[in-house]
């Protein structure tokens, strides 16, 4: 229990985190394509295709915050004041973007101010995030369980290469839900920002995957020492050839397939992350066992996630149900 | 870290928590005056509950998105402003976050979705159902987080294992001793608040003379809830104060602005207390009703500020005059309910429009109690986040002061424009009222029909 109860719930806190990716990732890429779009037409259509949704796609942001509390209190406690700017930022911007769904319907005279909050924010958000990753994989100086460092020591090129990366890479998510909810001019806007979205993602994963090894010692170690370089060669290329179906599918008539292979590639990159992090919870100090809380407290979080997560994926299919097939035109806000 | 890093710290918590609490209570509220209308809607099948669930999810939505934007924001603040006091408590009260989140939130946003938009997609009872799921999720969330709160008050069921808090029994520290009264205070000041809102909406339509039949049919079902829970509120609130006597007596002291220990305290009405004397100027107060409130006897002994000394008493004068906002508020909410239900009796309630405008101006008394009554609670605890054990001087981030300034800053303009633009576009709402034909222009978006499906039929 003391070794695979953490690793269990390592296992959920990345759950989360792959989940809100992969859901408010197409919804702040809607953001990202947002100010793009052809027109009033497509803008309502993309905001209605996400409107029953976004607020249960946050969640899952919520609940990777909340997971690390419980079950990783030093990575709380250390990674969330070490990455104090680009979170509160973030945490702005997603104020922004939140609440621009609601006001923007019922406003008249300052539309175009909720459409700026909302693309503003959405971009600024995912820019955020990138750079809390970048400063994730970088690690973070701790010195008697708190963090040692300053306020702006975890902006760098590195982790603004991984912000903008993560902007193509939701824009490109933003791009295939579109195909794949919606139709008419809104899915060719989708198809043509998706031919845009796809390169552009594809060379900031390519720059940051080999910058890594470069920058990071350890990193480069842990993918290049015989036999993982043999054992971890195929991740490289099957993100290449999933990278290659997605552009072949852009223009099939399978809706649904470029946004499946989207989010396959963000698996896969996220994949490669995990390779080059594992086992640490606060990077290079602290591992998923020396941050974890007592086992009682694990056993109590660990329960609740196993009972309660698969009743809470069993709704959230239901109303992705309820509102399948191609968004409506008479649905949503400004009905 | 110094007293500036500290301060900022309290008060962009108390800033951002102050604000948050607004919006749950509101949702709270209103969403349950919604399923008790769409309750009324299923049974008879009368047009105006239509019209009042559908008016009324309008509203409630603009509230809702302020509750989740400032709450995502509590969720990270407790990490980015509190690391020490979630390194230590976290093996405690950090679970029950993350049950708030699997068992409250995502209730809520998996079935947001079909209450907000799915009225012309699903049939009645699933649309029903969904809203009564949003208002329990609410409430779920409201017990997790008043867990956690409460056993910062009270601590139970835990260890203390080199400064650190160890959990011993689940249990103790859910269901620790303050719990229950204030989930019960909490709960039904939200439900008080959301119903002021509807009675201040309809109140605002009488006195307008518009849309006659739907502001009656919501105001007279809000004053008939109002009329139970404000007294109830007193009642709970009385029992809540008798634990707090219990387990935290500086706290009431600080709430009655009691210096002395004695046996026959008096009921100090108004005072300015001197903190730095240890006295009141200007007291007014009744001989020994203050025991008797208490402690429900003439010559109960009661603690007084002296008990302890200067660095373990909370600010004295936010207490104790929060503490008399509250009760006042609750006076005013009591006339003016009381003064309805003369009206009602008398046959001129929907006549009155100056009861109709003064029920326009009530809104905001419900929300300014709630402050008002955080107020008494968490500063009553000072020194202190976990009481008697961490000080919240030991419970702050090493968070440089100046970052904290410039988001504490920002979080003030950001709520100010926020603020604004959710009373822009509900007073908006309210201005344009209720959609009462049924959008004709608007059929069934998959399944035709069903929209206009006859009340407590299956629409399928
Ligand atoms: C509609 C709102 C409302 C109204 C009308 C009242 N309260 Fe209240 N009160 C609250 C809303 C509230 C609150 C915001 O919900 C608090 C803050 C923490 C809590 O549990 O409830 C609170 C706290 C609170 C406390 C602090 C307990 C503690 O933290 O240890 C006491 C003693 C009372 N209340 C007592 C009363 C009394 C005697 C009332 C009426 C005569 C009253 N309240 C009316
Ligand atoms: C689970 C819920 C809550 C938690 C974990 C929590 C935690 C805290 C913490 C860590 C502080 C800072 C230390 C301090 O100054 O006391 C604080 C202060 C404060 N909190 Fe709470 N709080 C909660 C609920 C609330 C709510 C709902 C309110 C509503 C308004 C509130 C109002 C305040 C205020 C006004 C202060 C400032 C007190 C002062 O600086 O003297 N809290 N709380
Ligand atoms: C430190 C304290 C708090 C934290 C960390 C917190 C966190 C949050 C979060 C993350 C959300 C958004 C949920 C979503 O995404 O749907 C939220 C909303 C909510 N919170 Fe808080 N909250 C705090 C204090 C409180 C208190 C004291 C209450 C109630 C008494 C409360 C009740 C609610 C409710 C009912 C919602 C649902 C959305 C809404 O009603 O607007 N919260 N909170």
């Amino acid at each position: 229990m003391e070794w695979w109860l953490p690793v269990l719930l390592g296992g959920a806190v990345a759950f989360g985190i792959v989940m809100y990716v992969a859901m408010d990732g197409f919804d702040l890429g809607l953001g990202i394509l947002f100010p793009f779009a052809p027109g009033e037409t497509e803008r309502a259509m993309m905001l209605n295709s996400i409107a029953p949704f976004w607020d249960g796609n946050e969640t899952w942001l919520v609940l990777g915050g909340t997971l690390l509390i419980g079950a990783f209190p030093l990575a709380y406690a250390t990674l969330l004041p070490a990455f104090y700017v680009p979170l509160l930022t973030m945490l702005f911007a997603l104020i922004f973007r939140g609440i621009a769904f609601e006001f923007r319907f019922r406003a008249t005279r300052f539309r175009a101010l909720w459409d700026w909050a909302f693309s503003g924010g959405s971009m600024l958000a995912t820019f955020c995030q990138g750079l809390v990753l970048g400063g994730f994989i970088h690690g973070i100086p701790v010195v008697d369980r708190a963090f040692a460092g300053g306020p702006l020591d975890c902006i760098s090129a590195f982790a603004g290469a991984c912000g903008c990366g993560l902007v193509a890479g939701y824009g490109l998510l933003g791009a295939t839900w579109l195909i794949f909810k919606t139709d008419g001019s809104t899915a060719e806007y989708g198809r043509a920002a998706a031919r845009i979205a796809l390169p552009a993602t594809m060379v900031f994963i390519a720059l940051v995957s080999l910058w890594t090894p470069f920058a990071y010692l350890r990193i480069a170690a842990r993918w290049f020492a015989w036999p993982n370089i043999a054992l971890l060669s195929p991740v490289p290329l099957v993100t290449a050839l999933v990278a290659l179906g997605l552009w072949r599918s852009i223009g099939s008539d399978r809706d649904f397939r470029p946004f499946l292979l989207a989010i396959s590639l963000f698996l896969l990159a996220f994949l490669g992350l995990g390779i080059s992090i594992w086992p640490y919870a606060v990077p290079y100090q602290a591992t998923l066992w020396q941050a974890a809380s007592s086992p009682p407290t694990l056993a109590f979080v660990g329960i609740g996630v196993v009972v309660i997560l698969p009743v809470v994926l069993f709704y959230v299919a239901f109303a992705h149900w309820i509102f399948r097939g191609k968004t409506a035109t008479d649905t949503g806000y400004g009905h | 870290m110094n007293w500036d890093g500290l301060l900022l710290a309290r008060a962009q918590f108390a800033f951002t928590i102050g604000f948050h609490i607004l919006w749950p209570a509101y949702s709270i509220g209103v969403s349950g005056f919604i399923v008790v209308v769409n309750a009324l809607w299923l049974r008879t099948g009368r047009q105006v509950y239509r019209d009042l669930v559908r008016f009324w999810i309008h509203l409630f939505a603009l509230g809702f998105a302020m509750g989740v934007v400032t709450g995502v924001v509590m969720s990270y603040e407790i990490g980015t402003n509190w690391s020490v006091f979630a390194e230590r408590t976290a093996n405690v009260i950090g679970p029950f976050f993350v049950y708030e989140v699997l068992m409250a939130f995502f209730l809520e946003a998996g079935f947001i979705g079909i209450m907000l938009f799915g009225m012309n997609r699903v049939g009645p009872r699933l649309h029903f159902a969904s809203c009564v799921m949003v208002a329990f999720g609410a409430v779920i969330s409201a017990f997790w987080i008043l867990a956690a709160n409460s056993w910062m008050h009270t601590p139970a069921g835990f260890a203390l294992v080199d400064g650190k808090f160890q959990l011993v029994s689940w249990w103790a520290a859910i269901f620790n001793p303050s719990f229950p009264y204030r989930f019960a205070h909490m709960v039904v000041a939200a439900y008080i608040a959301g119903t002021f809102v509807v009675i201040g909406v309809s109140g605002f339509y009488l006195w307008q003379r518009r849309h006659a039949e739907f502001a009656r049919t919501g105001l007279s079902i809000a004053l008939w809830i109002a009329l139970v829970l404000v007294p109830v509120q007193a009642l709970i609130g009385d029992l809540h104060g008798r634990n707090t006597l219990a387990y935290q007596p500086v706290k009431v002291a600080a709430m009655e602005g009691d210096w002395d220990t004695r046996a026959g305290q008096p009921l100090v009405l108004f005072a300015w207390p001197d903190e730095a004397n240890a006295r009141n100027d200007y007291e007014i107060s009744i001989p020994l009703l203050g025991s008797l409130i208490l402690t429900h006897d003439w010559h109960g002994m009661v603690a007084g500020l002296k008990s302890v000394p200067p660095q373990e008493r909370p600010p004295v004068v936010p207490v104790f005059y929060a503490f008399r906002v509250m009760v006042g508020i609750w006076a005013v909410m009591l006339a003016i309910v009381l003064a309805g239900t003369w009206l009602r009796w008398q046959r001129e309630l929907y006549d009155a429009a100056w009861f109709g405008m003064i029920c326009a101006f009530s809104s905001p008394l419900p929300f300014l109690a709630v402050l008002a009554g955080w107020t008494v609670t968490e500063v009553g605890r000072q020194p202190f986040v976990v009481y008697g054990l961490l000080r919240t001087a030991d419970a702050v981030s090493p968070v440089a002061p100046q970052v904290v300034a410039g988001s504490l800053a920002l979080f003030v303009g950001v709520y100010g424009i926020l603020l604004l633009a959710f009373f822009f576009y509900a007073m908006r709402t309210v201005l344009r009222g209720p959609q009462v034909a049924e959008p004709g222009a608007a059929p069934a978006a998959v399944r035709p029909g069903i929209d206009s499906a006859a009340a407590g039929r299956p629409a399928e």
